[in-house]
C-alpha cells in the first residue's frame, strides 16, 4: 500500500482519479452516458491509439521520444490497404506491416544509438519519410473490400453485457496487457527502466545501451505498424493524408498516464489511463453537442500542463528531501569513456 | 621505507589478485609503467598516490573497463583478461566508482539486481529477486527498505548499495575507487564496519583514497603509486605518516607555518581609523531548518575558519553569508554596510566572492577555458554591455596563470582538463580577479592532492597578508588550525563555540565537536565574546 502511494505512483493516480471523475461527471449530467455499448465503442475508437501509444511508452521510458508514430501508422495502414487492394488476405498483411515496421524502428534506433544523434531530430526524419513513403505507395485514399473485414466489423466481437466489444479492442487490451508484464516483470523491461532513469549508470552497470535502445524503437515501430493495420481494418481504407499529428497525441497520452518524459518513471497501465481520459474528453465533448470538438484539444493541452505541473512539483519534493545526494548526480554530464 | 618495511609475497598461496607488470599507453603517456600490485583474502589493501599516479588507471585495468597495453592479471593463479565492467564481475572482480553508478529512479532492490535479474519462463521472479537483494544487503549488516528509489537515500547508503550490488555478484574482489569522498565522519564508520565484516568473511578489498587517517584507521597494507610506477608496499603498522606522504609526493612535503597572527600590509580603502567596521559581519544570522543564529565577524587580513562535521551547518552559514540563501533572522554587513536580504548580486557588489564546496557543479565551466573561467566573474560584474577587452582578459588569465602556478598547457585548455587542484585554483584566480574584500571559502582542498593542497594554503595565507578577509570551511582540522588566527565551531547546525590564538588546536576543537550539547546560551554566544 505504502509503495502505491510511493509519490512516483500520484501522477498514475491522479490520472485514474481524473478518469474516474470525467466518467462520473459524463452519466450525471447525460443519461446513458457510462453504458456497457459506449465504453465499448470508445475502446474500439481509440484502439489503435492505445496500440501505438503502448510502443510510444517504451521509448519514453527509455529517455526517448518518437515522432515517427503518426507517419508511421499511416504509412503501415495504406501498406496494409494496398496489399489487401492487390489480392492479399488481410491477415497476411499484419506480419508483413509488423516486420517493416519493427525494421523502420530498429533502423531509427540504430542512427539514435551509433551516431549519438537526439532521437528528436531522427524520429522526425522518420516522420517526413514515412509521410512521403505513404504518399508515394498511393497519393489519394485507397478504400479496400475483403469479406475478412465485413466479416470482423459485423461478427468478430466479444459479446459484453448487451453490448460488443470490437475484436480491436479486444487486441488492443492484450497488447496493452503483453507490454505492462514486458515493462514490469521482464528483464528487458528492467534495462528499459534503467536507460531512461540515468544512461550512464545504467551502462556502466552492465546495460547494453545500444541493443536496448535499437529494441524499444523497433518495438515503437511494431505498435505502430500493428496500430496501422487496425486502422485500415477499421477504416477499411488508407489514406495518405490520415493521422497527422497523432504522434503528439500518443505523447499526451503517455505523459498524462503518469509516464515522465525524461525517461525512467511510468507505465504502461498508466498509458491505458492516458489514452481513456482523452477518449472520454472527446465523448463528453460529443455528447454536450454543441461544442466544437476543437475543445477536444483544449482540454488535452490543459490536462497536459496540470501533469507536467503535478510532476514537477513531486520531482521537487523528491529533489528538496535529498538535496545534494541523487539529484545531483543526475545531472552530472556524461563522461567520455 | 627501507628494503626491509617492504613486505614480501607471501609464498606459501598465490595472492587472490597478482598484477604483474602492467603497462598502459595513452596516445603520448604512459599511464602505468610496469606496475605490479598483490592483494590478498581478506585483506584490505590501499591504493595511493597524487592526482595522475595511476591509481584511477589501474582500477579501469581491473574493472575490466581498459585492457593494459603489456602485462598479466592473475586471479587466484589463472590469468584473467577482463574485457569489460561484466566480465570482470563475472571473474569475481567488481568495483564500485566514485560517481555511484545506480539508476537513481529504480527501487533498492532492482538496482542490486539490474541486468542478473532472476527469471523463470522469460519473467522476473520478484520474491527471489528481493532476498537476493535482501541478502547482499545482510553481508553488510545494513537494513533499508528495498522498495525505496535509491534517489531518496543519502550518499552513504547509495554507496552501500553500490557495494550490494557488487558482492550480489558473488564478489571475491571489491575495488572501491574514493567510496569515502563524500561521506561524513559518521557515515564513513558505517562504511568501515561494513568493510570489516567484509574483510571477515575472506574477500580481498582493494580501496583508493585521499584520506590518510583513513588509510591508517581501516587498511592491512598500502600500495603507493607516483607518476605512473609503483613506488613500494608496505604494511601499514610498518609506514608512517611522513613517510607515506613522501612516497606520494616524491619529496619531503614543505611544512606549511602559520603565518603572522595578524598583519595586514593595507588597510581597507576608505577606513583609515583604527577602529575600522569589521570587512564582514554578522549578527544573528540563522535560518529555519538550515542554521541556528550565529554571530561572527571578520576583520580585513584575518582568517577565520568555520570548523565542523559535515552537516554541520557550516555550508549553510557561508551561504548566507554570501546571500546565497535568504536568513529568517539577522543580516550581513560589508565594511559596516548592510547588504540586502539575499542577494548574491548585491554580495558580489559590495566585495564578497565565494568558491563553491563542489567546484564542478556549482562553479566551474567545464567545457570553457582557463582564460573563460578566470574572466567569468569580473565580466559579469561589468555587466553584457561592457565586454572585457581580449588584451585584457589575455592579461589577467596569463597573469593567474603565473601567479597561482596553475599547471595548464594554455589559457585556451578547457577546465574540465586539468587536475582538480588546478580547477580550484582556476576558481580563485576568478574571485581573485575581481579583488574581493572578504574571500569565503568552502572545501577548497577537497578532493585534491597533497602538493596541490600545499600550494593551495600558501595562496591562502599569501592573501590573508595582504589584506583580505578570508572565511575558510574545511572538514580538515589540521587546515583550519594552520590557516585560521579564529575559528568558529559549529554542532548541529548552532554555533558550538569559538577558539582563537593558542587555544586554537586541533584537539580543542575536536572536543567542541564532540562535547555533548550545552544550554541554549552557547549558540547564541558571539565569536568575539568568546575569543576574548
Amino acid at each position: 500500500m505504502r509503495a502505491l502511494l510511493a509519490s512516483r505512483n500520484l501522477p498514475s493516480l491522479a490520472a485514474a482519479a481524473i478518469l474516474a471523475v470525467l466518467v462520473v461527471a459524463g452519466s450525471v449530467r447525460f443519461e446513458h452516458f457510462a453504458s456497457v455499448g459506449n465504453l465499448s465503442n470508445l475502446l474500439g475508437d481509440y484502439a489503435f491509439v492505445a496500440i501505438a501509444a503502448v510502443g510510444a511508452t517504451f521509448v519514453i521510458l527509455a529517455g526517448g521520444i518518437d515522432l515517427s508514430v503518426g507517419s508511421m501508422v499511416a504509412f503501415t495502414a495504406m501498406l496494409a490497404a494496398w496489399l489487401v487492394d492487390r489480392g492479399w488476405h488481410p491477415l497476411a498483411t499484419v506480419p508483413v506491416c509488423l516486420a517493416i515496421g519493427a525494421a523502420l524502428g530498429a533502423a531509427m534506433g540504430g542512427l539514435i544509438h551509433a551516431f549519438a544523434l537526439p532521437a528528436f531530430i531522427v524520429t522526425l526524419a522518420g516522420m517526413f519519410a514515412l509521410r512521403a513513403a505513404t504518399f508515394l505507395l498511393h497519393d489519394q485514399p485507397l478504400g479496400i473490400v475483403h469479406p475478412f473485414l465485413s466479416w470482423m466489423s459485423r461478427d468478430a466481437a466479444v459479446p459484453l453485457g448487451g453490448a460488443a466489444l470490437p475484436a480491436r479492442a479486444v487486441l488492443m487490451l492484450a497488447v496493452v496487457a503483453l507490454g505492462a508484464i514486458v515493462a514490469g516483470r521482464t528483464r528487458f523491461g528492467r534495462r528499459v527502466y534503467a536507460l531512461g532513469g540515468s544512461p550512464r549508470s545504467a551502462e556502466a552497470m552492465g546495460v547494453s545501451v545500444g541493443t536496448t535502445t535499437v529494441a524499444v524503437y523497433a518495438l515503437a515501430g511494431a505498435c505502430a505498424a500493428l496500430a496501422g493495420v487496425v486502422f485500415a481494418s477499421a477504416k477499411r481504407a488508407g489514406d495518405p493524408t490520415a493521422l497527422v499529428g497523432l504522434e503528439l497525441t500518443v505523447i499526451a497520452a503517455v505523459v498524462i498516464g503518469g509516464t515522465l518524459l525524461s525517461g525512467g518513471v511510468g507505465s504502461v497501465g498508466g498509458t491505458l489511463l492516458g489514452v481513456l481520459i482523452l477518449g472520454v474528453i472527446r465523448l463528453l465533448i460529443d455528447f454536450q453537442g454543441n461544442l466544437n470538438a476543437a475543445w477536444t484539444s483544449v482540454a488535452t493541452g490543459v490536462l497536459l500542463l496540470a501533469f507536467a505541473g503535478l510532476q514537477r512539483a513531486l520531482a521537487g519534493l523528491g529533489g528538496w528531501a535529498d538535496r545534494g545526494t541523487g539529484g545531483a548526480a543526475r545531472i552530472e554530464p556524461r563522461l567520455p569513456r | 621505507m627501507t628494503p626491509a618495511e617492504r613486505l614480501n609475497h607471501p609464498a606459501a598461496s598465490p595472492p587472490l589478485v597478482d598484477v604483474r607488470g602492467v603497462v598502459m599507453d595513452y596516445p603520448g603517456v604512459r599511464a602505468l609503467d610496469r606496475v605490479s600490485f598483490d592483494l590478498a583474502r581478506g585483506e584490505i589493501h590501499a591504493l595511493m598516490g597524487e592526482n595522475g599516479a595511476g591509481k584511477s588507471t589501474l582500477v579501469k585495468i581491473l574493472a575490466g573497463r581498459q585492457r593494459p597495453t603489456a602485462g598479466t592479471i592473475r586471479l587466484g593463479g589463472t590469468e584473467i583478461r577482463p574485457a569489460s565492467t561484466r566480465h570482470a564481475e563475472a571473474h569475481g572482480v567488481s568495483t564500485v566508482f566514485q560517481e555511484i553508478d545506480l539508476v537513481p529512479t529504480l527501487s533498492v532492490a532492482d538496482n542490486i539486481c539490474l541486468g542478473r535479474e532472476p527469471t523463470r519462463l522469460g519473467l522476473v521472479r520478484r520474491p527471489r529477486l528481493r532476498a537476493r537483494a535482501a541478502a547482499a544487503l545482510r553481508r553488510l549488516g545494513i537494513a533499508i527498505d528495498l522498495d525505496r528509489t535509491v534517489e531518496e537515500l543519502p550518499t552513504a547508503i547509495q554507496q552501500l548499495v553500490a557495494i550490494s550490488r557488487a558482492l550480489d555478484c558473488d564478489a571475491r574482489v571489491l575495488v572501491l575507487d574514493e567510496p569515502t569522498s563524500s561521506l561524513d565522519a559518521s557515515e564513513t564508520g558505517t562504511l568501515f564496519e561494513a568493510l570489516r565484516r567484509l574483510r571477515e568473511q575472506g574477500l580481498g578489498i582493494v580501496f583508493v583514497t585521499h584520506f590518510i587517517e583513513q588509510v591508517y584507521a581501516i587498511a592491512d597494507r598500502i600500495t603507493v603509486l607516483r607518476n605512473g610506477a609503483r613506488v613500494g608496499c608496505w604494511t601499514t603498522a610498518a609506514l608512517s605518516r611522513e613517510a607515506l606522504v613522501s612516497a606520494m609526493t616524491g619529496r619531503r612535503l614543505e611544512a606549511v607555518h602559520r603565518g603572522p597572527a595578524a598583519a595586514p600590509e593595507r588597510e581597507p580603502i576608505g577606513a583609515p581609523a583604527a577602529h575600522a567596521p569589521p570587512a564582514l559581519a554578522a549578527r544573528d544570522l540563522g535560518r529555519r531548518r538550515s542554521i541556528h543564529p550565529v554571530s561572527l565577524h571578520v576583520s580585513c587580513g584575518e582568517a577565520l575558519g568555520l570548523a565542523g562535521l559535515l552537516g554541520s551547518g557550516r555550508t549553510e552559514l557561508a551561504r548566507l553569508l554570501f546571500g546565497a540563501d535568504a536568513p529568517d533572522t539577522g543580516r550581513v554587513e560589508v565594511e559596516g554596510r548592510p547588504l540586502p536580504v539575499g542577494s548574491v548580486r548585491a554580495a558580489i557588489a559590495a566585495g564578497v566572492a565565494m568558491t563553491p564546496e563542489d567546484r564542478k557543479s556549482q562553479g566551474l565551466l567545464l567545457d570553457f577555458s582557463v582564460r573563460e573561467n578566470i574572466v567569468l566573474a569580473l565580466q559579469s560584474r561589468r555587466g553584457p554591455l561592457h565586454p572585457l577587452p581580449r588584451a585584457e582578459q589575455d592579461r589577467l588569465a596569463a597573469h593567474y596563470i603565473e601567479a597561482l602556478a596553475i599547471a595548464a598547457p594554455g589559457p585556451d585548455t578547457p577546465v574540465g582538463q586539468l587536475s582538480g587542484g588546478n580547477q580550484q585554483k582556476v576558481l580563485l584566480a576568478r574571485w581573485l580577479a575581481v579583488q574581493p574584500v572578504v574571500l569565503i571559502l568552502d572545501e577548497p582542498t577537497r578532493g585534491i592532492d597533497v602538493g596541490a593542497r600545499a600550494e593551495i594554503e600558501r595562496l591562502i595565507l599569501d592573501l590573508r597578508a595582504r589584506g583580505m578577509a578570508i572565511v575558510l570551511i574545511s572538514s580538515e582540522l589540521d587546515e583550519i588550525v594552520r590557516l585560521c588566527d579564529r575559528a568558529l565551531v559549529l554542532r548541529d547546525r548552532t554555533a558550538a563555540g569559538a577558539l582563537a590564538g593558542e587555544a586554537l588546536d586541533e584537539s580543542a576543537v575536536l572536543a567542541m565537536v564532540a562535547a555533548a550539547p550545552a544550554s541554549a546560551s552557547i549558540a547564541n554566544r558571539t565569536v568575539d565574546e568568546d575569543a576574548g
